[in-house]
C-alpha cells in the first residue's frame, strides 16, 4: 500500500528561485495495482518517486509506503521497496550473482537466503548464462534482469518503478513491462512512472497525469476516457494539462 | 550505527577496488617500483655528477701576475686544476661555463708580499655551478697555503712559532650515533614522502568511491537499500583509508627494500670497480639512511591520524562533484596545500613549537623529523597527534554531514 497526502518538495535554484518539484501530491495504491504515473520530462515523476523511496525528504505533506512513514520510518521503508529506474546503474566490476548477494546482505538476509533466492531469480530471469560474469560486459538485457533481479531479491512488497524502459530497446522494454505485470500478480504495491503513453494504457490499472509538480488528473482509463470525451490518452493528457484539476473521487 | 553495514559496505567496495587496473597501479606499483625506482635514481645521478666533477679538473685562467712567476707556476702546476691560455672574452667563457674561474693576480704580488706587505687576489667565478665552485676551493686552497708559508717565514724572522697567531686550535667532532645523523639528513625527507604517498593513496578511491559512483549512476541504487548514511560513509572511508594505508605500507616496505638491498649495490655501481670508492659511496649511503627504527615507527604513528583526516577530506570535496573529471579538478590542486606544509617542514631552521604544532601537516612533518633523529617532546608530541585526531574527527562529521544532503548527493 502506498498513500501520499499533500506531498511538497522544493528546491532551491540560485537563477529561478524556489522551485516546486513535487506540489501537494496526493494519491492512493493498493496491493495488487499498478499506479501509472504519467508526465513530460521535469512535470515531478522523479521527485514524486524519490519521495517514496526516501532518497529525498518531503518539504511539506507525507506518505505511507508500505504501512511505514517515509519520514520517520525511512529505513524500514527502504526495507520494503523495490527501486528501479532509469538511473539506478549496476557495479560494473562485481558479477550478477556477487550483486544480488551485496545486495541480499544490505537487506539483513542469510546466505542460506541469498543463495536460495538468486538460485530462484536466476531461474525465472533465465540469469543462469551470466550469473558469474562481471556486469560491465553485459548487454543491456542481461543488465535490466540483473537490475529486476537486485530489487526483488528481499522480497518488497512495494515496487517503485520510475521510468524504467528509458532508452531500452523494443525487447528489453518488453522484459520490463512483463516484469510489471507479475509483481501485479504476485500482490505487489506497483508505482509505474513513465511519459509513454502506450506504456500507460497497457499496464496501469489507475492514472495520473502530473505536470508542473501537480497532479492534475487521475482516475482508471476508462474513466479518464470518460471524463475527457476522448479516446485517445495522448489527448486526453493535453487536455489535462492544459485544463484546471480535475481529481477523481 | 550498523557495523554489519559497515562492513558489507567496505568489503564490497575492498573487492570492487582491487579489481581496479587504476587503483592497483596507483596503491601497489607506483609506491612499489616507481617511487624507489626515482629515489635511487636521483641518488645514482648525484653520486655519479658528483664523480665526474671530481674527476675532471676544472679549467681556471691567470689574470696579470707577469711580474709573480713563481706564484703563477705554482698555481698552474696544481694537477687539480687545468689552466687555460688567457684570453680577453674570459668573463663570457665562464659565463658560457667554458671557463669555470678566472684568478686574477695584482701587479707587483710577489714584490709586495717580499716586503712584508699584503695584496688582494680577485677570483671570477659562476655562484651555484658545481665545477666553478669547485674551482674556486682549489684556487682557494692554493692561496692559503701560499698565505700560510708567507706567515711561517714572517714569524721564523721575528723569532715566533705559528702558535703565536693561533693560540686555540678548535675542534668539531660528532657525538652523534649514526641513526640520528641519518635523522638530520633525510628525516626531512621521511614523512614528506609518507605525506605525499598517504595523500596520492586516497584520492583515486576517494573520487571514485563518492563522484564516480554518482557518474555511474550505482549511487541511487545504494542508497535506496535499507543502510544508514552513516554506515554508507563509513564503510566507504575506511575502504579510502585502507588504500591510503596500502600505498604507505607498500612504499614503506620497498624503500627499506631499496636502502637495504639496493643501497650496496647502488655503492658497488658508483665505486666503477674501485673497491675503495665502493666503500666510501656506501659508508655515504648508510650515513644518510640509518634511521632509529623506534622513531620511525612513532612516525608512521602520527601519520596515522593525519591519514584519517586526509582520507575524511578527500571524501568529502570528491562527494561535492558531479563526475569523475570535476572532482579531479577539486582534488588534484591540493597537492600544492599537501606540498607545502610538509616542504616547510623539510627547510633546516624550522623548528617545533607550541604554535606550529596546531598547524596541520607541518606539525607531523617537523614532529617526525625529530622523531627519526631520536628526539622526544612528549608534551609537544601528545599535542600533535590530539589535534590531528580532532581535526580528523571533525572532517569524518563534515563527510557524514555532507553526505545526508540531498543537494550534495543530487546534485546535477
Amino acid at each position: 500500500m502506498i498513500e501520499a497526502r499533500g506531498l511538497t518538495k522544493t528546491f532551491r535554484d540560485k537563477k529561478r528561485g524556489d522551485i516546486r518539484a513535487a506540489d501537494g501530491v496526493s494519491f492512493r495504491v493498493a496491493p495488487g495495482q499498478i499506479y501509472g504515473l504519467l508526465g513530460a520530462n521535469g512535470a515531478g515523476k522523479t521527485t514524486t518517486l524519490r519521495l517514496l523511496a526516501t532518497l529525498l525528504q518531503p518539504t511539506s505533506g507525507g506518505a505511507t509506503v508500505a504501512g511505514f512513514d517515509i519520514v520517520r520510518e525511512a529505513q524500514q521503508v527502504r526495507a520494503h521497496v523495490g527501486f528501479l529506474a532509469a538511473s539506478t546503474a549496476l557495479y560494473g566490476r562485481l558479477t550478477a550473482r556477487e550483486t544480488l548477494a551485496y545486495f541480499g546482505k544490505l537487506h539483513g538476509l542469510t546466505t542460506a537466503d541469498i543463495v536460495s533466492r538468486t538460485q530462484r531469480l536466476a531461474d525465472e530471469l533465465d540469469m543462469h548464462e551470466f550469473l558469474d560474469r562481471r556486469c560491465e560486459k553485459f548487454s543491456t538485457g542481461m543488465k535490466q534482469k540483473t537490475s529486476i533481479a537486485r530489487t526483488l531479491i528481499h522480497d518488497p512488497a512495494v515496487m517503485i518503478f520510475d521510468e524504467p524502459t528509458l532508452g531500452l530497446d523494443i525487447m528489453a522494454a518488453r522484459t520490463i513491462v512483463k516484469f510489471v505485470r507479475e509483481c501485479r500478480a504476485r500482490g505487489k504495491t506497483v508505482i509505474y512512472s513513465t511519459h509513454i503513453m502506450s506504456e500507460v494504457e497497457k499496464l496501469c490499472d489507475v492514472i495520473g497525469i502530473i505536470h508542473d509538480g501537480r497532479l492534475l488528473a487521475e482516475g482508471t482509463l476508462a474513466a479518464l476516457r470518460s471524463r475527457y470525451a476522448e479516446q485517445d490518452l495522448e489527448e486526453i493528457f493535453v487536455r489535462a494539462v492544459g485544463a484546471p484539476p480535475v481529481l477523481a473521487p | 550505527m550498523n557495523w554489519t553495514h559497515i562492513f558489507t559496505v567496505y568489503g564490497k567496495e575492498l573487492r570492487d577496488m582491487l579489481r581496479d587496473r587504476r587503483t592497483l597501479i596507483s596503491m601497489i606499483v607506483i609506491p612499489t617500483i616507481a617511487m624507489p625506482g626515482l629515489f635511487a635514481l636521483v641518488i645514482a645521478v648525484s653520486f655519479k655528477v658528483e664523480r665526474e666533477v671530481a674527476a675532471t679538473p676544472p679549467s681556471i685562467m691567470i689574470l696579470g701576475g707577469d711580474d709573480s712567476s713563481a706564484m703563477r707556476d705554482g698555481l698552474a702546476k696544481n694537477p687539480k686544476l687545468s689552466i687555460a691560455p688567457p684570453t680577453e672574452n674570459w668573463r663570457q667563457q665562464i659565463v658560457d661555463k667554458k671557463l669555470r674561474a678566472a684568478v686574477e693576480f695584482p701587479p707587483g704580488l710577489e714584490t709586495t708580499l717580499a716586503g712584508g706587505g699584503s695584496a688582494s687576489v680577485n677570483i671570477y667565478h659562476y655562484q651555484g655551478e658545481v665545477r666553478s665552485s669547485r674551482a674556486v676551493t682549489e684556487v682557494q686552497e692554493f692561496l692559503k697555503a701560499q698565505a700560510n708559508k708567507i706567515v711561517a717565514t714572517r714569524l721564523a724572522e721575528r723569532g715566533l712559532t705559528p702558535a703565536a697567531i693561533k693560540p686555540i686550535e678548535v675542534k668539531a667532532l660528532n657525538v652523534a650515533p649514526p641513526e640520528k645523523v641519518g635523522g638530520n639528513l633525510i628525516g626531512g625527507i621521511i614523512p614528506y614522502f609518507f605525506l605525499i604517498l598517504a595523500f596520492t593513496g586516497a584520492m583515486y578511491p576517494a573520487m571514485d568511491l563518492t563522484a564516480g559512483e554518482k557518474e555511474r549512476g550505482t549511487m541511487e541504487t545504494l542508497l535506496c537499500s535499507p543502510v544508514g548514511r552513516v554506515d554508507i560513509v563509513l564503510g566507504k572511508f575506511l575502504m579510502i583509508l585502507t588504500a591510503s594505508l596500502g600505498t604507505v605500507a607498500c612504499s614503506l616496505l620497498s624503500m627499506t627494500a631499496t636502502l637495504s638491498i639496493g643501497g650496496s649495490i647502488l655503492a658497488r655501481s658508483i665505486g666503477g670497480g674501485d673497491p675503495a670508492a665502493a666503500a666510501r659511496a656506501a659508508s655515504r649511503i648508510a650515513s644518510m639512511t640509518t634511521l632509529d627504527p623506534v622513531g620511525l615507527l612513532a612516525v608512521v604513528g602520527m601519520v596515522l591520524p593525519m591519514v584519517v583526516l586526509f582520507a575524511a577530506s578527500l571524501f568529502t570535496i570528491s562527494l561535492f562533484a558531479k563526475s569523475f573529471k570535476e572532482a579531479q579538478s577539486y582534488v588534484s590542486p591540493l597537492i600544492v596545500v599537501i606540498l607545502m606544509p610538509a616542504m616547510i617542514g623539510m627547510l633546516p631552521g624550522v623548528e617545533l613549537n607550541w604554535k606550529l604544532a596546531l598547524v596541520p601537516i607541518l606539525n607531523v612533518s617537523l614532529a617526525s623529523k625529530e622523531l627519526v633523529s631520536g628526539v622526544w617532546h612528549w608534551d609537544l608530541l601528545g599535542l600533535i597527534f590530539a589535534s590531528t585526531c580532532l581535526y580528523a574527527v571533525i572532517a569524518l562529521g563534515l563527510a557524514v554531514r555532507m553526505f545526508s544532503r540531498e543537494s550534495v548527493i543530487f546534485r546535477t
